[in-house]
């Protein structure tokens, strides 16, 4: 079957996923991806989302984090200061799924504004509970299209902490999680160097080539001496994807 | 007791010009009937709070009603960006708006601070972020017992708090469930209290995962069918998505928000 680049990264990322791992979603890339990984290789995947809904399983991708079908399908839902304080605080979940407007060369992301805070070019949405799903969550994975203005050598605004300024800045903020440990973009995937932390290129989709990917990257992009390719999204990914999307 | 009051009258009573107003609910049970009675009564100067500011607040920052913005995430839901917020900030249209940002962990622990009667709260948040370089009311303090340094949060303690729930008995005990985002303590946060609710009746019949707001800290509730529309209300009925999608045409042209806004006060 053929499929499109923005499939070919919902699949990839939904792939990072591990079965009965507890994931802390985001609505939009990541919330597709991780209900797609719910109806592929993961059905014990549990889905928290910053409104309050533990271990939801929808039927149909929600529009909205306050979206019925995740309260109506959830374990259980606790309130906005619990699920912050008691549930992703303490280091209760595996996995942040994350997005965002600019990723830098170290995975810190901004969701707040494009240029200067006070008169910004862009004036994005802000923090969201991002900033503490990246500072706790066992680990990170960010989901984002690759794209030149998105993927920048320094962000114009820390909204959510990757991995500083290196490899040792994130045990010196006394951020108790790994940080973003993957980057799935629909060209390929990034991962932090371990002695350096900076994103280097360590997988490329079918058909994509290094230079297309380095020409959608604000900084010299370093690439993985194993490069890999990534397989090629399954007729079983494709079609699960289509039905999850036309609901 | 609670008084149950018709909703034009409960604005006009605990809404005045200048107040801080929160209007609550976590993208479910979003107050909107309230949100356009104040639109209608032209009230000024308001300090509008809310974690996510999405299409009621960009109606009321539209039409003049706010001076300051205290939230976390200011977007329409799934759609895309609020452009009577970004007009404002952009170009002070109709009026200059100023914003104090925060993440939802901090809001969240400062309307607890509210509700508790402290004046701030701790939580690990913010460290190595930008944002406590442009937000006075994010500072550090360092734990007595460990040494650790912490994030601090001043409480949030609004003049006024307005959430929808799904229904009230006629003592005025509110009742609402499913998501209920920080509704319960950003009514116990603030000096008074409005509730509207989709119906009053005799008995609140047990809902499991329900919130209940004894009708001793609520100071009003009206009955408002259909008043968390185009929003969710679950049980009652399903965000009207069409709505939201419809809004983004009418907030990026200033002469199509205008209309909207005369239609609204007809």
């Amino acid at each position: 079957m053929s499929y499109t680049s923005d499939e070919m990264m919902t699949v990839g990322a939904a792939r990072t996923l591990r079965d009965g791992q507890v994931c802390f979603v985001g609505i939009g890339l990541p919330s597709r991806a991780a209900n797609l990984a719910r109806r592929l290789h993961a059905p014990d995947l549990c889905l928290v989302y910053e409104s309050g809904t533990i271990d939801t399983k929808p039927e149909k991708l929600p529009l909205s984090i306050g979206d019925g079908v995740l309260a109506e399908s959830a374990l259980t839902v606790v309130s906005v200061p619990e699920i912050f304080n008691y549930w992703l605080q303490p280091g209760r979940i595996d996995v942040g799924f994350l997005s965002g407007a600019q990723v830098d060369r170290f995975a810190n992301i901004n969701t707040t504004v494009i240029g200067e805070y006070d008169e910004p070019d862009v004036r994005l949405p802000g923090s969201g509970g991002a900033p503490e799903i990246a500072a706790s969550c066992r680990e990170v994975i960010i989901v984002m299209r690759h794209r030149a203005r998105a993927f920048v050598e320094q962000v114009d605004f820390v909204t959510s902490v990757g991995h500083g300024g290196g490899p040792d800045d994130r045990a010196a903020l006394g951020l108790r999680g790994r940080g973003p440990t993957r980057v799935i973009t629909d060209l390929g995937v990034l991962e932090p160097d371990p002695e350096t932390a900076e994103l280097v290129l360590t997988a490329l989709h079918p058909g994509v080539s290094p230079e297309q990917v380095r020409a959608e990257t604000g900084w010299e992009l370093q690439i993985s001496a194993d490069l890999k390719v990534t397989m090629p999204p399954t007729d079983r990914e494709l079609t699960t994807l289509r039905a999850l999307e036309s609901v | 007791m609670t008084k149950i009051v018709p909703l034009p009258e409960a604005v006009s009573a605990l809404v005045g010009d200048g107040d801080t107003v929160a209007l609550e609910g976590f993208t479910h049970l979003i107050p909107f009937a309230a949100g356009h009675e104040i639109i209608r009564q032209g009230r000024r100067d308001l300090t509008l709070v809310r974690l996510t500011p999405d299409l009621v607040y960009d109606q009321l920052i539209g039409a003049g009603c706010a001076r300051k913005l205290v939230f976390s995430w200011g977007g329409n839901p799934g759609v895309g960006s609020l452009h009577r917020m970004r007009d404002a900030l952009a170009h002070g249209w109709p009026r200059p708006l100023e914003l104090e940002e925060h993440s939802h962990a901090g809001m969240a622990n400062r309307y607890v601070a509210g509700a508790s009667g402290l004046p701030f709260a701790i939580l690990r948040g913010y460290a190595g972020t930008d944002l406590p370089q442009h937000t006075d009311s994010i500072k550090s303090v360092t734990c007595p017992f460990t040494g650790e340094e912490l994030a601090a949060v001043s409480a949030l303690n609004p003049d006024v708090t307005i959430v929808h729930a799904q229904r009230a008995d006629r003592a005025g005990n509110v009742q609402m469930w499913g998501i209920t985002g920080v509704q319960k303590e950003a009514v116990l946060a603030a000096s008074r209290s409005l509730v509207t609710v989709e119906e009053v009746v005799d008995t609140l019949d047990p809902v499991p995962g329900a919130v209940i707001l004894p009708h001793w800290v609520v100071t009003a509730v009206s009955v408002a069918h259909g008043g968390a529309a185009p929003s969710y209300a679950l049980g009652y009925y399903d965000r009207n998505n069409a709505t939201y999608q419809a809004w983004d045409k009418i907030s990026r042209d200033r002469d199509l928000f205008t209309e909207w806004v005369e239609e609204l006060s007809k």
